[in-house]
């Protein structure tokens, strides 16, 4: 199989200042300076190229996988998850790699002027390369874009869940809308986190707003339960309609010594009431 | 898929479970994974080194910090070359023991991570890997 | 030989686990905590483990045998301080713990087993 040549690689290096120029227009005129500063542009570019040479330089081929192309991958992942985060379309993202193929293509052009058969077989090779990594980059652009939306997710999860102290020793989780395992863990988290920060020892869970309670659901709030137990507190679940009282009969689920009300203002009534007796046991 | 780093250590005795642990606590917070997955990695770790320990004869533990286009995470694998498990539909059921335990260390130990693979052959060893991304 | 060491508060006892133990220590808390017991006629074990991260199965397991054979001497046993990570950990593996009586801190632990064992 053909590979690259010391002399397209000599070619490389003995003319980086013009590829640099002509890169650099290049992705100026597709507006890669929009939410960039220049020189920070004009800097990234100085650092792939000589990336790509040292790369080059150590004669283990064009597979970017391998550990020749470590560094470059790692500057491309970081140049992703940069562009990422200021917003940029993943194809921009890849555009920075591939806006240097017309000047790269331009110099080989007319270093093999005389040697078409060669010139062909390095224009390719180039190509091979250039499109690995611009791969490569729009792969890690996807999932540093996917991190950060399950992060705003999360956010914002934890905005819409919020637990609140109803009284000295009583925290309430209004839970709204479907529970899906992402969200139940998350909010499972921060109501364990809160009891711990507020010492509280009765945690009511509502699940008036949820519409349907299914196997999954009743399980997670049983694991919930355990795990409040576990720690020292206790927890009621609250907003228990006759149909999901049935559902969860019909489904055969063994809710032990849950307790439960079905409503919040009931809940709290007992809450109190079990804070208030001193005898500490478990009603 | 790439290794970016990696190292093994021997799980022989009771001494090295807890050396097990401290190793997995200190690169998996290293790779930013947070504190409830971390602990549950931990715990697995736990697990099985015990089981190489008391059910292998004492193995090794290969671990590596493995990274998958952006994705960063820690994989594990628990090898010896002891008495292996005959019956692994069984061994994966919960409730199973082999020794008097209460069998939850591989049921449990699957639970808690992201992979989990189990290589066995009755007599000549036994290999669980298992990987948790951060 | 290393040994977690046991404090005595009146007819309690209390322990305070804040080393990564292995099993060989576990098993000698469990023996020393015994142990303490009978010598002292304690009424109550107090374990706490605020300051652990992980809970395994062994010693999860550990903490239920000390809560079964205190009760069968006669004293109550009250596990203080667990943290979120480690109870929706326990939770995820099983283990439930049930017949271990939990408070979230010495302070209430200490109250519970008051109230539990009363003046006779």
């Amino acid at each position: 199989m053909a590979a690259l040549q010391n002399s397209t690689l000599e070619a490389i290096v003995s003319n980086q200042a013009q590829l640099l120029g002509e890169w650099l227009a290049a992705l100026e005129a597709n507006g890669a300076t929009r939410n960039i500063r220049e020189q920070d542009l004009r800097q990234e570019t100085r650092d792939f190229l000589q990336l790509v040479i040292d790369g080059l330089r150590s004669e283990c081929g064009t597979e970017i996988g391998v550990a020749g192309w470590e560094e470059t991958r790692r500057f491309l992942e970081k140049l992703s998850a940069s562009r990422a985060q200021v917003g940029q379309e993943s194809h921009q993202t890849a555009y920075f790699i591939f806006a240097l193929k017309g000047p790269l293509f331009t110099l080989l052009q007319a270093h093999y002027r005389e040697q078409p058969a060669l010139l062909a077989e390095q224009l390719w090779e180039v190509s091979q390369l250039l499109d690995a990594l611009g791969l490569h980059s729009i792969r890690t652009y996807q999932k540093n874009r996917e991190a950060v939306i399950k992060r705003q997710q999360e956010e914002l999860l934890e905005l819409s869940t919020p637990v609140v102290k109803l009284w000295e020793g009583v925290l309430a989780l209004p839970l709204i809308g479907t529970l899906d395992s992402q969200r139940s863990q998350t909010v499972m988290e921060s109501l364990l986190q809160r009891i711990v920060d507020t010492g509280s020892e009765i945690a009511i869970i509502d699940i008036t707003g949820v519409p349907t309670v299914d196997t999954l659901v009743a399980q997670h709030l049983l694991k919930t339960v355990t795990a409040i137990r576990l720690m020292g507190a206790d927890c009621i679940i609250s907003g228990v309609r006759p149909q999901i009282a049935q559902t969860i009969v019909h489904l055969g689920l063994d809710l032990g010594t849950l307790t439960t009300k079905s409503n919040l203002a009931d809940a709290l009534k007992l809450a109190l009431s079990r804070l208030g007796t001193s005898t500490g046991e478990r009603v | 898929m790439t290794i970016r780093q990696s190292g093994s250590q021997p799980v022989r005795i009771e001494q090295d479970v807890v050396l097990a642990r401290q190793l997995t606590r200190k690169v998996a917070s290293e790779c930013g994974m947070r504190l409830v997955d971390l602990t549950k990695l931990v715990t697995a770790v736990s697990e099985l080194a015990r089981n190489t320990v008391v059910y292998g004869g004492g193995g090794d533990m290969d671990w590596a910090v493995i990274e998958d286009a952006g994705r960063v995470g820690l994989r594990l694998v628990f090898r010896d070359e002891g008495p292996g498990i005959a019956d692994v539909k069984l061994a994966l059921t919960d409730g199973w023991t082999s020794g008097g335990g209460l069998g939850l260390g591989l049921t449990g130990a699957r639970r808690l991570v992201d992979e989990f693979e189990l290589d066995t052959t009755p007599g000549q060893g036994t290999r669980v890997t298992i990987t948790r991304w951060a | 030989m290393e040994r977690i060491p046991i404090l005595q508060m009146g007819e309690f006892l209390l322990v305070t686990i804040q080393v990564d133990m292995h099993d060989q220590l576990a098993l000698r808390l469990q023996d020393d905590l015994t142990d303490r017991i009978d010598q002292t006629s304690a009424r109550g074990v107090l374990i706490d483990i605020s300051a652990l991260d992980m809970v395994d199965s062994f010693i999860g397991r550990m903490i239920a045998s000390i809560s079964g054979l205190s009760r069968i001497m006669d004293a109550e046993t009250v596990l203080v301080g667990m943290q979120p990570a480690v109870a929706i950990t326990l939770v995820e593996l099983g283990l439930t713990l049930p017949g271990v009586s939990t408070a979230l801190n010495v302070d209430r632990g200490m109250n519970l087993l008051r109230q539990r064992v009363g003046r006779p």
